[in-house]
């Protein structure tokens, strides 16, 4: 009945929550750094269950490999490490959860409520696919999104450098 | 494969984007409410290739959205962080409640 990739499916989930929940509740901000990595690893992992090799591999490469690691350097620069965050007003803690717990109560309710049609057919995930269909100018084509990220991309790296090298001004 | 109904799925990436709603209302540390709005888009991510794989799997369009949303997402992390950064060389701080002028 549990067969292994079952019992994969809900231990990657619990993973990934765990690891989550560690990231958003833990008092060192490098700690909560690594439960993050270690979330995003779960993700892939997911991924990886799936049948998405090429989305699993963005996800590690992009957010493993790119924002983790600008994060962590950003802690570095900014932080003193070692020191505990100032801990978070209880009132808001409890407002938080309360409405946290509320959103996931109302948006599960709805879920199993509704009847989703599943189908068995597989979904081509080649790579081959992937490619043509980035670049493709057809109408299942990618090609002006594809662009439109190319500019966003070019747009955050100038903008990066305009505020990097803005002078700080002198303090009187 | 799908032995496992879609719901679970379906919770399983509300809870993570709960997760970090929760994150980004408790925290005020501005590098802590990045990685949580990190957390609320894998969530979405999850959901448009769980969407795209279990009910409509004729087409990539879901994929391609999460492909796009990671994109945009690096992006963003770029943008934040280089503010954040050049906010700690004015300020010394990276505390939202301390951020509360627009200009030095």
């Amino acid at each position: 009945m549990m067969d292994a990739s079952v019992i994969s499916f809900y231990a990657i989930s619990a993973f990934l929550l765990v690891f989550g929940f560690m990231a958003v509740t833990a008092r060192k901000i490098f700690r909560s750094a690594i439960w993050l990595l270690f979330s995003l690893i779960g993700i892939a992992s997911l991924y990886f269950w799936m049948d998405l090799q090429f989305l699993a591999a963005v996800q590690i490469i992009v957010y493993i490999g790119g924002i983790v690691v600008l994060i962590i350097f950003s802690i570095f620069l900014t932080q003193h490490s070692g020191a505990d965050l100032p801990k978070a007003l209880r009132s808001r803690k409890i407002a938080a959860g309360f409405l946290s717990l509320l959103g996931f109560g109302v948006i599960a309710g709805i879920l199993s409520k509704t009847l989703f049609v599943e189908t068995l057919t597989p979904m081509d995930v080649d790579m081959k696919t992937i490619g043509k269909k980035m670049l493709s100018l057809g109408g299942d084509g990618y090609a002006l999104p594809f662009e439109l990220v190319s500019v966003l991309l070019l747009a955050a790296m100038i903008g990066c450098i305009v505020i990097a090298v803005k002078k700080v001004p002198e303090k009187s | 494969m799908t032995s496992i109904p879609i719901i679970h799925f379906l919770i399983v990436s509300t809870a993570l984007f709960f997760i970090g709603v929760y994150g980004f209302f408790t925290r005020r540390n501005m590098i802590t409410m990045l990685m949580s709005i990190e957390l609320i888009l894998n969530s979405v991510n999850i959901n448009f290739v769980v969407f795209n794989k279990y009910l409509h799997p004729e087409s990539n369009d879901g994929l391609f959205f999460s492909l796009f949303i990671i994109a945009i997402a690096a992006a963003e992390a770029a943008v934040a962080i280089a503010i954040i950064i050049n906010l700690y060389r004015t300020h010394s701080t990276i505390d939202v409640e301390d951020a509360n002028e627009m200009k030095l």
